[in-house]
C-alpha cells in the first residue's frame, strides 16, 4: 500500500512511519506547515507546538534515516482559516472549542486526506494514538492501547469513507514503548519531549495569545448572588471550571467561573459547575448511532474522565445525562464524546448545559 | 522505470569529462595552489588553466575571473563589494535592481538597505517577465553605485534586455552587474555587448561541480571583499582555491561554449516539444514571454490543481519537476518572481527544464505523466487544501 504519513516532528509520528516501513509498505513522509510567522511559533524554539524550523528539520532527519521520500506542505492558510480563526471567535463569543478536534476535522481528515489520495496514496497515516478495528463491514474507533494518550477524543468525527484511509500504527503501543523502539532504532526523536500546549500558541498561554487577538474587553465578575465582585480585562481568559487566575480576593470557599455570559463572567462555588445533562450538536458517529442507554459513557474534556451517560440522540443533535458523577462545568463549544467500553461511538458539539 | 530529470534550473548532471578532469586533484595532485614548491605550483598551473577555459568561454580577461563558492557568493560580494567599493569613492548609496532577480541579489540589496544604510529601488517587471529598458534606466540616478539585472529569470526562463540596458548605464559611469547562473550556456552572454562589469555564475548550473561559482570583475572596478584571509584572488576573495571544483568549472565552462551553437537549437525545439505538450491539456498557460525565454525553460500555470499536490504527482509519476525554484521549495509561499508577473495564486504553477541529458522520448512521457496527473488531481478536487 502506498502510504502517506504526517511527521510532525515528533516521537509518535516518526515511530508511525517506522512501523509501515517495516510492516512492508510503500511510504513516504509529509510534514504540514501549519502555523507561521512570529506570531505563531514560526521560530526555532523547541518543546513546544509542532510547527518550528527544527521540527521541521527533525521530520525530514527521521525520513532520512528511514529511507523516505519526504515533502512539506503548507497548510498555513487552510489551518489560519479554519482552526485559529475559529478558535479566536469562538472565544470571543464564550465558548470554549477544541482546536484539535477542529484541525482533524477541517484540515487533516479533510483537506490533507483528499489530496493525499488525489496525488495517488492509498492511506494517510498519523502518530495518533487511537485504534481502529474492521468488524461486520464497520470501521470502529477504539481507545489506544496507552489509556493516558489516548486521542479518539479528538478524532470522534472521522467518518466511514475518511477510516477507510486512514493508519493509526502506533495506537496499539504505550508511549514509553514507543520511545524505546524510536531509540533502537535511532530516530532523532526519542528523546523529544511530548507537546502538550496548543501548536499555535507557542508561549502555552491562550490568554495573551488570545488578548494579543481580540484586545481588551473589560468586564466584570457575577457573584453566586447576582452582585459584582471583581473586574477583568477579557472574558476570553477564563473558561467555565476555572478556579486559578481569578485575581479575586479569597473569602473562605473557592470560587469557579460557572457560565460566561458576553462579558460577564458569573463565579460561583465547586457545586454550581455539577452538570446534570447537556445538548449537543452537529453530532457525528462513526460506526450508527450509539443505542439510547443509560450504559454508555462521556467525556467532556480532552484529558477528561468518561462518566456514565445517557445518551439520547435526535437527528443531528443529542441529549446526554449524567445519572451518577456529575461532569464539573460545561462551557459551551467543546466536544461531548461517547464511548461504549473502549470503543468510541462518536460525539457532538455541546451547545448548552443543565445544572439542574 | 527511470526518473525523467526535467530540473536543469536546480542543477545539473556533471559531466563525465568534468568528473574525469577533476579527479587527480581530489587524490595525488592535492597541492594548496598558493603554495611555492613543485605541488602548489601543479595545482596554480590548473587553477589558471581553468580561468583561461572560463574566460575563453565568456570573451573576458583572465584576470577578471575570479573563483567563489557558488553563484550565491558570487552575487553576494558583487552587490556588496561595488556598492561599499562606491560609497567609499564618495560615488554615491543608492542600487537598482529588478523586482525578479534571485534571492542572492534581492537579499544582498535589502540588506545593504536594511543594515548599511543605502538606498534600493526595485523597479517593476511587465506580465511578460521582462523588465523595461527604459523604465529601469529612468530609476537610475547621479549617485546610483551600481545596477543589477539578471541576464535570464531562473524560475519563468526570461531574458532581460541587457543590450538596451549596458550600454546607457556605461554612458552614465553606472556600473552593471548581471546575474548570468542560467543564462551561461544557453544563450551567448555578451559581456562587451552589456558593458557588464560584474557577471556570475555557477558551476553546477553548466554540468559542472556543485560548489563552484565565478564572478567576473572588470578591471577597472572596485570591490571591497566580503571574504577577509589570506588575500587570494585578486585580494578580493579569499580562501585556499577549491582547485578540483575550479578544474570542473573550467572545464565545464569550455565544453558548454564549445557545444552552444548545437546545443541551443536543441534545447529550443526540446523545449517547444513539451510546451505544445504541456499547453494541449485544458487550462495549462504559459508564464513569461514565449519569445524571450531560456531554450531549456517550460514554466506552465494550471487551473483547476494545486502546485504541491501536482508536483507529488508528477515525482510519484517518475517525473522531476519544479514549483517556482528550488531554493525556496520546501514550504511554498508565493515566488516573489510569480507574484512580480501577477500571476494567479489560484492555480499550480510548475516549472519544468530540459537540459544536456534530455531526449524526444522523455519530452512525450513527461508530458504523458503531466497530462494524467492533472487530469487525475482535477477528477479528485484538485489537490487544494
Amino acid at each position: 500500500m502506498r502510504v502517506l504519513v504526517a511527521l510532525s516532528g515528533g516521537v509518535d509520528s516518526s515511530m508511525a512511519a517506522a512501523l509501515l516501513c517495516e510492516a512492508g509498505h510503500d511510504v513516504t513522509g509529509v510534514h504540514l506547515k501549519m502555523a507561521g510567522g512570529a506570531e505563531s511559533g514560526g521560530g526555532t524554539g523547541r518543546g513546544r507546538g509542532c510547527c518550528t524550523l527544527d521540527d521541521a528539520r527533525d521530520a525530514r532527519r527521521v525520513a532520512d534515516r528511514l529511507g523516505l521520500g519526504f515533502y512539506v506542505w503548507d497548510l498555513t492558510v487552510a489551518f489560519r482559516d479554519r482552526v485559529v480563526d475559529d478558535f479566536v471567535a469562538e472565544y470571543g463569543r464564550g465558548r470554549t472549542p477544541n482546536p484539535c478536534v477542529r484541525c482533524n476535522e477541517r484540515v487533516k481528515y479533510t483537506a490533507l486526506l483528499s489530496r493525499a489520495r488525489a496525488v495517488g496514496f492509498d492511506a494517510l497515516a498519523t502518530g495518533h494514538h487511537a485504534r481502529l478495528r474492521h468488524d461486520e463491514g464497520r470501521w470502529r474507533l477504539r481507545r489506544a492501547a496507552d489509556p493516558a494518550k489516548d486521542q479518539t477524543y479528538v478524532l470522534y468525527m472521522a467518518s466511514q469513507r475518511q477510516l477507510a484511509h486512514t493508519l493509526w500504527p502506533v495506537g496499539e503501543h504505550h508511549k514509553s514503548d514507543l520511545r524505546v523502539m524510536a531509540a533502537e532504532r535511532g530516530l532523532a526523536t526519542a528523546a523529544k519531549p511530548d507537546s502538550h500546549d496548543i501548536c499555535f500558541v507557542p508561549s502555552g498561554d491562550p490568554g495573551d495569545f488570545l488578548r494579543h487577538r481580540l484586545g481588551a474587553r473589560p468586564g466584570v465578575f457575577v457573584g453566586p448572588a447576582g452582585d459584582v465582585v471583581g473586574a477583568h480585562d477579557g472574558a476570553y481568559r477564563f473558561t467555565v471550571g476555572q478556579r486559578r487566575g481569578l485575581g479575586l480576593a479569597g473569602s473562605g470557599e473557592p470560587l469557579y467561573v460557572t457560565a460566561i455570559a458576553g462579558e460577564r463572567v458569573h463565579v460561583g462555588p465547586r457545586e454550581a459547575l455539577d452538570v446534570a445533562a447537556l445538548e449537543a450538536g452537529d453530532a457525528s458517529w462513526v460506526a450508527g448511532s450509539p443505542p439510547a442507554t443509560p450504559r454508555m459513557a462521556a467525556q467532556v474534556r480532552y484529558r477528561g474522565r468518561p462518566l456514565p451517560a445517557a445518551v439520547d440522540v435526535d437527528g443531528d443533535r443529542v441529549r446526554v445525562a449524567f445519572p451518577d458523577e456529575r461532569p464539573a462545568g460545561g462551557a459551551p463549544g467543546p466536544a461531548v464524546v461517547v464511548y461504549d467500553g473502549d470503543e468510541c461511538r462518536g460525539g457532538a458539539t455541546v451547545d448548552r448545559t443543565h445544572l439542574t | 522505470m527511470a526518473t525523467v530529470y526535467l530540473d536543469h534550473a536546480a542543477t545539473t548532471p556533471p559531466d563525465p569529462a568534468v568528473l574525469a578532469a577533476m579527479r587527480p586533484y581530489q587524490e595525488d595532485r592535492f597541492g594548496n595552489p598558493s603554495s611555492l614548491h613543485a605541488a602548489g605550483r601543479a595545482a596554480r598551473a590548473a587553477v589558471e588553466a581553468a580561468r583561461e577555459q572560463v574566460a575563453g568561454a565568456l570573451g573576458c580577461d583572465p584576470l577578471e575571473v575570479l573563483f567563489t563558492s557558488g553563484g550565491t557568493e558570487a552575487d553576494n560580494q558583487a552587490v556588496k563589494g561595488i556598492a561599499w567599493a562606491a560609497r567609499e569613492a564618495g560615488r554615491g548609496g543608492h542600487l537598482v535592481t529588478t523586482a525578479i532577480e534571485h534571492h542572492a541579489v534581492i537579499e544582498s540589496a535589502e540588506w545593504l538597505a536594511g543594515h548599511a544604510g543605502f538606498e534600493v529601488t526595485v523597479v517593476p517587471v511587465g506580465a511578460d517577465g521582462v523588465v523595461d529598458a527604459e523604465r529601469l534606466l529612468a530609476a537610475v540616478r547621479d549617485d546610483t553605485a551600481l545596477v543589477s539585472v539578471m541576464a535570464a529569470n531562473n524560475e519563468i526562463g526570461t531574458l532581460q534586455p541587457l543590450a538596451d540596458i549596458g550600454p546607457a548605464l556605461a554612458d552614465r559611469g553606472v556600473p552593471l552587474h548581471t546575474d548570468a547562473v542560467q543564462a551561461f550556456g544557453r544563450v551567448p552572454l555578451d559581456l562587451d555587448g552589456w558593458g557588464a562589469g560584474a557577471l556570475a555564475l555557477s558551476a553546477h548550473k553548466f554540468n559542472g561541480p556543485k560548489g563552484v561559482g565565478v564572478l567576473v570583475l572588470r578591471r577597472d572596478l572596485a570591490a571591497t571583499p566580503v571574504l577577509h584571509g589570506g588575500g587570494q584572488e585578486r585580494g578580493v576573495r579569499s580562501g585556499t582555491l577549491n582547485t578540483a571544483g575550479i578544474v570542473g568549472c573550467g572545464r565545464a565552462a569550455a565544453l558548454a561554449a564549445a557545444r552552444l551553437p548545437d546545443e541551443a537549437p536543441r534545447l529550443a525545439a526540446l523545449r517547444d516539444r513539451l510546451l505544445d505538450g504541456l499547453l494541449a491539456v485544458d487550462g495549462v498557460t504559459l508564464n513569461g514571454s514565449r519569445r524571450r525565454r531560456l531554450p531549456h525553460n517550460a514554466h506552465v500555470a494550471v487551473a483547476g490543481c494545486d502546485g504541491e499536490a501536482l508536483l507529488c504527482a508528477l515525482d510519484a509519476g517518475g517525473v522531476a519537476a519544479s514549483t517556482g525554484s528550488a531554493c525556496q521549495s520546501g514550504a511554498a509561499s508565493p515566488s516573489h518572481v510569480l507574484t512580480a508577473v501577477g500571476a494567479p495564486q489560484d492555480r499550480a504553477h510548475i516549472r519544468l527544464t530540459c537540459g544536456r541529458t534530455t531526449t524526444p522520448a522523455d519530452i512525450d512521457r513527461a508530458v504523458d505523466v503531466f497530462t494524467d496527473s492533472v487530469n487525475r488531481l482535477r477528477d479528485a478536487g484538485g489537490g487544494f487544501v
